[in-house]
């Protein structure tokens, strides 16, 4: 057999390409598109009185100007609606999504309410700037606190601003507290931050008239699903549009949202005017227009033994949505679930309320819901340990789950509607490998003598388990042309992860071809019309294994057709660097080239090749050219669709310094040690972890989003919203654990997110550790810390009870 | 970063591309004093545009002309010069800061200009621009301030020196008028045994600072103290100095020393919160960053 690439660090086959500027990205096509832009609210709750476009008109180069009441008048199509709900569930009372444009209120500041069409995006601003709308102000709902009291509300009619409230429990959690020996409570807070890709949304539509068919080019998570959207808004036949996504830098959750009302708005402007047209974010409208994430506050009651096990959990917490719900629950329901963690409490208790504010929606962003759910239950650990004296991983261990009682079963409904099943895992495995990594006895007493020196030096730790490879399904198609070449196309999206090369290596070594000679295609169409699409770490698992099993059924057909030419029983057979042979006699053999044309039966010859299949030169014609049961081409198309998520885990490891004076915070190591099972490309994966990890670390302690009172976001632009640099990200060490899935014939589970969820937590758990003191607010700034220090020195913030021993200790 | 009135200006509009604007280059520095005297009322200078072009992009300024001055190679020098280092309008951070005999003359160039955002952004910014931007959080103005330097400001016919002193009039707002070229500035050496550094607290590297300061500490011949000053960014709307001098002179160059001069400075400054830092984290980090500048500086001064 070719050697398995299966597992090997291959270097990825796109870099190449996008790192000498030949990558294609939306803005890098239709040069020759009208251009759009938006006027958008500068208020957060406002109703829209008048537009007036008078002082626009004479804008040379202006081509169109559309609001709301030409959406209404538009003759075909359903624009004017209200944006898909895109995942109803029951629990999710008083959904609310937007309009295209903004019908008679606005929600957020950043909402669209007039779309310019020019020829050129300088006109096009020009153009809108001289637009002048007249709101009726109103007052906005900003932040959790101001949605729970519900003095204001975001939507007239949600008087308590609750979209949705949704609870679970699992065994008796009353009855698990009264035989508690101990109880602790918890407040705990998340700020909002963003998947903030570099590279925005954008949409460019190609409206052919007269064909009567639509191409738009979106950078999208799913072209499938944006192509069903226009086609539907446009009232157009599924067949006749189709969607491509191109290069896509970046995505991290925001471009799963669609139709965003540029998809649908940019393709039905093309068609009425008969011309392409074009719109490309820019940084101010992603930050006001897009999504944000994260924002929650926990309040959490916990009972314990004596031993630190978790004998009672009882969470409730309020979920920040922003002003609509395109997306659904999914973010507070992947919190309530996947806060357990590798953990197993007694009973389990869980409410969640979604409310409405006049800010930004929230959809799933990296790790969506998991970083809250990790940190609300890591906390607990720590506090945990704390309150017993015990040390931080020994209390984790004694609640894990274990290897034996796989799979575990929480009794939970999961995000994917599906019982919430642990497939895999070995999570003490994981936590010695992970206290090998950092060395955690070393690590402590290092630690301890550097504090004794002087130093604010705290380590963190935090585990979490990820949910991936959710379905419902996604699919393949293999095919290797006459030439040899192999062609591969997965209907979903790819924004940076590898693709390009990790699902080569999977067809390559299932069809013994070399990785050159096979070329991956996602996100198009064209190439392949059903799909999910690319989120929830769920791309390798979902894709990965359909592509696995549609070249296993073009390597049986391959083994079938050489069979035939060779005289020799498939079983016989094997594919090695792209040529079919009998095993122990190489010298019978064909290349999978010929196989290619010998599977086509031909009339015509149109190259030297061809000749092999054309009807005079095929010898047997004793039955039709075509079998009954058999189509012609070496090709073949399948289809993964799991019953449940498998779950990856992980334990992420910190070191801290904190500057005693300056509170600047320092991180001296970061360990991570990681299960997503076989990997099929390290070097992928720990990419992957590395970028998660550098969210996370933003996430933690630089991001935000800083509203004030008016719902203006006050730092719209990366100069202040402080994405880390790559100087802010600590030098990452990594170790892996291998358990399979059962779930899928490669065993395989998601990475994709793996790096961001424990970041909030791990620093918490360390910085906490550094100071002394409880943390239980992230992200944190140095002005924060500084504040904290001072207030726990005024007795306001509490001490470790640790801190309190060690200074009894020392007395 | 810094105290900027951008969001709530923001409001008003949401627009991240240039207006439209007229744009002249000029080849020579009378070409331009020529343009400027003619759109000047209504024009900008362009320079590394590091500042100007994101401004630009997001609306905030719509000036009707550009003059680009990136042509005026004549302005392009670094000098060591009598008493101190004379940087033209078109010398970029990177050239000041790698210039030898303008760290010979005066160390404290470099190691501002290190704290100066990026590589990149040095590759193009101008040091003479980062004065005319006179933004209270570059690391420049503090410079010129605790130099005690000027600018040089040139129109068709005639030309005048501003002190440092006069020079910054308040958050992004220069002494400079209409049609005005800023042609060089000037940034005078201290005196023998004297000792600087600049340091500073940035959320990111790079970033401007939440607090920062340039200190400078001269030693008499037996070790004491002679003089001490340090000029701060990002807790004012101008570079603000404050002159430890009649504090410490005399004294032992010793933690005690910097420890008051940190108080005194930590009770003279007015900083004010933004969403980076509450106005008494900056207050605190006054105190902090003096004790160690001044430290630091002593230390170099010996
Ligand atoms: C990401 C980023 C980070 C940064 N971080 C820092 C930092 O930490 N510290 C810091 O100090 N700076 C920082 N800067 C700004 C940088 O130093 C700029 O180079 C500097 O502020 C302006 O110089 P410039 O040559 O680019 O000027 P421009 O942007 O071209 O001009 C700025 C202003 O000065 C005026 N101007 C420029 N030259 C003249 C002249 N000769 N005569 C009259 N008017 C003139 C312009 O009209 C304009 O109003 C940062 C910039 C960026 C993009």
């Amino acid at each position: 057999m070719t050697s398995r690439l299966f597992g090997e660090p291959v270097q990825r086959v796109e870099d190449a390409q996008l790192v000498t500027g030949r990558g294609h990205y939306l803005d890098d096509l239709g040069h020759d598109a009208l251009a759009a832009a938006f006027v958008r609210s500068p208020h957060a709750h406002a109703r829209v009185l008048d537009i007036d476009v008078t002082a626009a008109l004479d804008v040379e180069g202006l081509v169109a100007i559309y609001t709301y009441d030409d959406l209404a008048a538009s003759p075909r199509g359903t624009v004017a609606e209200a944006l898909p709900l895109l995942i109803p569930h029951p629990a999710l009372h008083a959904p609310r999504t937007g309009y295209a444009l903004a019908r008679e209120e606005v929600n957020h500041v950043g909402e669209a309410v007039v779309m310019v069409v020019a020829s050129d995006r300088y006109v096009a601003e020009d153009a809108a700037e001289r637009i002048v709308v007249t709101y009726g102000v109103l007052p906005p709902v900003v932040g959790i606190e101001a949605a729970r009291s519900a003095e204001r509300r975001t939507h007239d009619d949600v008087p308590d601003n609750v979209a949705a409230h949704l609870l679970q429990e699992v065994g008796d959690v009353q009855a698990a507290f009264a035989g508690s020996p101990r109880t602790l409570e918890l407040d705990l807070a998340i700020q909002r931050s963003a998947s903030m890709p570099l590279e925005g949304k954008g949409v460019y539509a190609r409206w052919d008239a007269e064909d009567g068919s639509m191409r738009v080019y979106s950078s999208t998570q799913t072209s499938t699903s944006v192509r069903a959207a226009v086609a539907a808004k446009l009232d157009l036949p599924l067949n006749k549009v189709d969607c491509i996504a191109p290069m896509v830098g970046g995505g991290f959750g925001v471009k799963i949202v669609h139709p965003w009302p540029e998809e649908v708005l940019v393709p039905w402007a093309a068609r009425e005017l008969g011309r392409e047209v074009k719109w490309v974010e820019d940084r101010r409208e992603h930050f006001v227009s897009s999504a944000h994430e994260r924002g929650q506050l926990h309040t959490i009651k916990v009972g314990f033994d004596d031993d630190g096990r978790l004998l009672a959990l009882d969470v409730r917490f309020w979920h920040d949505n922003g002003a609509y719900t395109p997306y659904g629950i999914i973010v507070p329901i992947i919190t309530s679930t996947q806060l357990l963690g590798p953990y197993k409490p007694g009973a389990y208790r869980v409410e969640f309320w979604s409310l409405y504010t006049n800010t930004v929606i929230v959809t799933p962003y990296r790790g969506a819901g998991r970083p809250q759910g990790c940190f609300a239950m890591e906390r607990v650990m720590d506090a945990i340990a704390d309150a017993l004296g015990l040390d931080r991983a020994e209390v984790r261990e004694r609640n894990f789950i274990t290897p034996e009682e796989m799979p575990y079963d929480h009794h939970m409904t999961f995000q994917d509607g599906r019982p919430l099943i642990y497939d895999s895992g070995d999570f003490p495995a994981t936590l010695a490998k992970l206290r090998t990594l950092i060395g955690w006895d070393d690590t402590l007493a290092q630690v301890a003598s550097w504090r004794a020196a002087g130093r604010r030096v705290g380590v963190g730790l935090a585990c979490y388990v990820e949910g991936t490879g959710v379905g419902p399904y996604e699919g393949a198609h293999v095919v290797v042309e006459t030439s040899g070449k192999v062609k591969v196309a997965t209907g979903l999206t790819t924004q940076g992860q590898g693709h390009f090369t990790s699902f080569a290596q999977i067809a390559a070594d299932e069809l013994g071809v070399a990785l050159e000679d096979v070329e991956v295609v996602t996100g198009d169409t064209r190439r392949f019309g059903y799909a999910v699409g690319t989120f929830a770490s769920r791309a390798a698992v979902m894709s990965g294994n359909a592509i696995a099993f549609a070249a296993r059924s073009v390597r049986e057909k391959a083994l079938r057709i050489a069979g035939d030419a060779l005289e020799a029983d498939p079983g016989d057979l094997e594919i090695v660097d792209g040529v079919v042979r009998v095993k122990g006699s190489p010298a019978a053999s064909i290349p999978l080239a010929t196989v290619a044309v010998l599977s086509n039966p031909l009339r015509y010859a149109f190259d030297e090749a061809s000749k092999a299949a054309t009807q005079f030169a095929v010898g047997d014609t004793s039955g039709p050219p075509v079998r009954e049961d058999d189509e012609p081409g070496l090709e073949g198309t399948d289809y993964y669709s799991p019953v449940g998520a498998t779950f990856a885990n992980g334990m992420h490891a910190v070191v801290v310094e904190t500057d005693p004076e300056t509170a600047e915070i320092k991180v001296l190591r970061y360990c991570v040690v990681h299960d997503c099972g076989p990997l099929i490309n390290p070097l992928i994966v720990e990419g992957q972890v590395h970028g998660g990890v550098a969210q996370g670390v933003g996430g933690a302690l630089y991001e935000r989003m800083e509203y004030d009172e008016n719902g203006q976001l006050l730092n719209a632009s990366f100069m202040d919203f402080l994405m880390p640099y790559a100087s802010e990200i600590p030098h990452i060490e990594i170790d892996h654990l291998e358990t399979r899935s059962p779930l899928n014939p490669l065993g395989i589970k998601g990475a994709g997110e793996a790096g961001v969820i424990p970041s909030a937590a791990v620093f918490a758990s360390a910085i906490e550790d550094a100071e002394g003191f409880v943390i239980t607010a992230m992200p944190i700034s140095p002005s924060e810390l500084f504040d904290l220090r001072r207030r726990h020195a005024a007795g306001e913030v509490p001490s470790l009870r640790r801190e309190d021993r060690r200074t009894e200790e020392m007395r | 970063m810094g105290k900027r009135d951008f969001p709530t200006r923001m409001r008003q509009d949401h627009r991240v591309k240039p207006s439209p604007f007229g744009y002249a280059a000029p080849a020579t520095v009378e070409e331009a004093l020529a343009v400027l005297a003619q759109v000047g009322d209504d024009a900008k200078v362009l320079a590394g545009g590091q500042s100007l072009l994101p401004i630009l992009n997001m609306r905030l300024a719509a000036p009707a002309h550009l003059v680009d001055v990136n042509r005026l190679r004549e302005l392009a020098y670094v000098r060591a010069e009598e008493g101190g280092v004379r940087v033209g309008a078109l010398a970029r951070h990177v050239d000041v800061e790698r210039s030898v005999p303008a760290y010979d003359a005066l160390p404290l160039l470099r190691q501002a200009l290190q704290l100066v955002a990026h590589p990149v952004i040095r590759n193009r910014g101008t040091t003479v621009g980062s004065l005319a931007h006179a933004d209270p959080s570059g690391e420049m103005t503090a410079v010129l301030a605790l130099t005690g330097g000027s600018v040089v400001a040139a129109r068709r016919g005639s030309t005048r020196t501003v002190a440092a002193a006069d020079f910054f009039l308040g958050p992004l707002e220069s002494a400079l008028e209409p049609g005005e070229l800023a042609v060089s500035a000037f940034f005078p050496s201290f005196p023998a045994r004297t000792g600087t550094t600049f340091l500073e607290v940035a959320r990111r590297h790079g970033d401007y600072a939440v607090c920062g300061l340039a200190a400078a500490v001269t030693l008499a011949a037996d070790g004491t103290v002679t003089a001490a000053r340090a000029s701060y960014i990002s807790v004012g709307g101008t570079p603000v100095v404050i002159d430890f001098t009649e504090l410490l002179a005399g004294s032992a160059p010793d933690e005690s020393g910097w420890h008051a001069a940190g108080e005194l400075a930590r009770q003279q400054v007015e900083p004010e919160a933004d969403i980076h830092a509450s106005a008494d984290y900056r207050r605190h980090l006054v105190g902090v960053l003096t004790r160690r500048a001044l430290g630091e500086a002593a230390g170099r001064a010996a």
